[in-house]
């Protein structure tokens, strides 16, 4: 079964008066269980792929379809729904809502999403544990480090069980170590939870953990790489 | 329910983020809230005070004469006392107090000037409840029946007659032959009202003695009647008006006396009116801090949008704070109004500017009257009007773009 589906997915944009290609006849498919990262150097069309297939970005012309159903045609509220229930997103940076709490953080997807609360807390006191920050759930984003920040984005990501996380850059503000530990988890989520990863990075700490490395230039792929996970 | 927890619990931290912009904008509106009901107060009491004092010198709260009387308030227009039905309706519930009465203009003459008045024959025991006259007795005595021959007359009335208790003064006025009827009256009493044109303006006698004088026989010229409250007294009108029958006018106080009754629609409207403008200049305060809080907030918008967050949530949740705002603010603001209005309830001394005061009918001692009508109205109004000025701000909010808003820098 096909975790994402890209056919011929184009996507120009302007800066200033400037027509940059964004994405060019991109064909693409992913695996559910897959461990994707999308290669670039900044503007190659990485983070406009990630955010095409997340649906916070519509295509010029192509199709994305996602575990079957296309969306490249659904409405804004539709791809809100589609979102809230079916993909989990990492940023880059400012992942968090500064006046909730970590635990608050991770919960806010499954409260919009309407799961009971007893069920919300139980949940997020697991995945506290299991990205290792047991006993830090009622801090504030303020109050830690930006490791710290982006397991708590991580959990929120993947505590609602979505079928496709979606990660921007997760590693770019982290330190060696802490960008380590991250993508460690990354792994055991995608071998423990069947988790599919599409992670557009070009830090090549990262890619040393992903089993398909795909390389893009200028809005095209080109050059798609399978490899031996670390 | 999830939805609404979620928007209420980050509306309600993210009013808390900024204390200081907070804070003053709920002074604001604190200050604002309290002028509203404070000043509205003081403008109901003066109202209040010149209806109840314009209502106590005649009109009581309905009133009965002859189709053409307020037109020609002359001797020729009178009615019949009542009888029958009417008087059933008089006697009967609703009704706290009534009173016939013979009104016509007449000539006062002292031995040293002459006035013009209006003579009013009254019934000293049923007018000692629905007019001032009784209670505003500052020399001498009250009528004793309705054939007493003397004479009541006003302060300033006396001090322009250059007379006195106990005087004689001549009384002149047409019967209805059109003759001069006239007799002499001894002075038995002297009244001071809380307005000198009441002073000057009306005597009064008993009514049987001026029936006799004007040759009438039992006829008066209005039957005033008092009901429990002058705000509403539409209950009262129609059961007086049904019972009272053809041949006779029966109209409220507000259309007896058109300079009460329309100050007191003006009043109304005048309260609105001021509610709004203070609101007005509230409103861009408010407008501004949501604009800000928004503009602060672009990347965490975003970041909601993008995790499958509603735009219509995130339009409730500005205006959740705007009007969690108002609410503080608002109730701060009545509590602070009442606390200012309450030990004042017993009346201000505004007689240093007492003249003017008496040039609108009102009195030099202003009693604010708090209704609970006037602070419904001024919260309802902010709430709603702060409700609309918070979608805007509340609206662009809702409409970013998800990555164009986590990008931004």
């Amino acid at each position: 079964m096909k975790s994402v589906t890209c056919k011929q997915l184009c996507k120009t944009y302007h800066q200033g008066d400037i027509k940059v290609i964004g994405l060019d006849q991109v064909d693409l498919e992913i695996n559910e269980g897959g461990f994707v990262c999308l290669s670039a150097p900044s503007g190659g069309g990485k983070t406009t792929l990630l955010n095409a297939i997340g649906g916070l970005d519509t295509p010029d012309s192509g199709e994305i379809w996602l575990a079957g159903e296309r969306i490249d045609n659904l409405g804004k509220g539709e791809l809100a729904s589609m979102r809230l229930h079916r993909i989990g997103f990492v940023f880059q940076a400012y992942n968090l809502i500064p006046v909730l709490t970590a635990r608050e953080n991770i919960e806010f997807v499954m409260e919009v999403q309407g799961v009971p609360a007893a069920e919300r807390e139980q949940r997020s006191t697991d995945i506290l544990a299991e990205v290792g920050l047991e006993g830090l759930g009622d801090r504030r984003p303020a109050q830690m480090s930006g490791g710290q920040q982006q397991r708590v984005a991580v959990a929120r990501a993947i505590v609602s069980k979505p079928a496709l996380v979606l990660a921007d850059e997760p590693t770019a503000n982290l330190d060696s170590h802490t960008a380590e530990q991250l993508m460690e988890l990354f792994v055991e989520l995608n071998e423990h939870h069947g988790t599919t990863f599409v992670i557009a990075t070009h830090d090549q700490r990262v890619m040393r953990y992903a089993k398909r490395v795909v390389h893009m230039l200028d809005g095209k792929i080109v050059d798609d790489e399978q490899r031996d996970a670390a | 329910m999830n939805q609404f927890k979620i928007v209420l619990r980050l509306a309600w931290r993210n009013l808390w983020r900024n204390h200081r912009r907070t804070l003053i904008m709920i002074a604001a509106i604190v200050i604002g809230a309290w002028s509203m009901i404070f000043m509205t107060a003081l403008m109901r009491g003066m109202v209040d005070d010149m209806i109840a004092d314009g209502i106590s010198v005649l009109p009581g709260h309905v009133q009965i004469h002859h189709p053409d009387y307020r037109d020609d308030p002359t001797i020729a227009n009178v009615i019949a006392p009542p009888t029958g039905e009417l008087l059933e309706a008089l006697d009967g519930p609703g009704v706290v107090a009534w009173a016939t009465r013979v009104r016509v203009p007449a000539v006062i003459s002292s031995e040293r000037d002459t006035r013009g008045v209006t003579l009013i024959g009254i019934e000293p025991e049923r007018e000692r409840d629905i007019s001032f006259v009784a209670g505003d007795i500052a020399e001498g005595d009250f009528l004793s029946s309705r054939d007493d021959r003397g004479l009541i007359v006003g302060r300033k009335l006396v001090e322009k007659l250059e007379t006195g208790l106990g005087k004689r003064v001549v009384i002149m006025s047409q019967d209805q032959d059109n003759e001069i009827a006239d007799r002499g009256f001894r002075i038995v009493g002297i009244f001071e009202s809380k307005l000198a044109q009441y002073e000057e303006g009306f005597v009064f006698a008993g009514e049987g003695t001026i029936q006799e004088l004007l040759g009438v026989g039992d006829a008066i010229s209005e039957v005033a009647i008092l009901g429990s409250d002058y705000r509403d007294i539409e209950d009262l009108y129609r059961s007086i008006e049904a019972a009272a029958g053809d041949g006779v006018e029966v109209l409220p106080w507000n259309e007896i006396d058109t300079y009460l009754g329309s100050m007191l629609a003006m009043m109304d409207g005048f309260v609105i009116v001021f509610i709004v403008v203070v609101f007005l200049a509230l409103s861009f305060g408010l407008v501004n801090t949501l604009v800000m809080a928004v503009f602060e907030r672009v990347r965490e918008i975003g970041l909601m949008l993008a995790l499958g967050m509603t735009p219509r949530s995130i339009l409730s949740q500005i205006v959740t704070e705007s009007v969690l705002l108002l609410t503080i603010g608002l109730a701060i603001g009545n509590l602070a109004a009442i606390a200012t209005i309450e030990p004042i309830k017993g009346g201000i001394d505004v007689s240093i500017v007492g003249e003017g005061m008496e040039m609108m009918g009102a009195s030099s001692v202003l009693y604010p009257a708090l209704y609970l009508k006037d602070i419904v109205m001024a919260n309802v109004i902010v709430i709603v009007l702060g409700f609309f000025a918070s979608l805007s701000p509340a609206w662009r909010a809702s409409k970013y773009d998800p990555i164009r808003a986590i990008t931004k820098v």
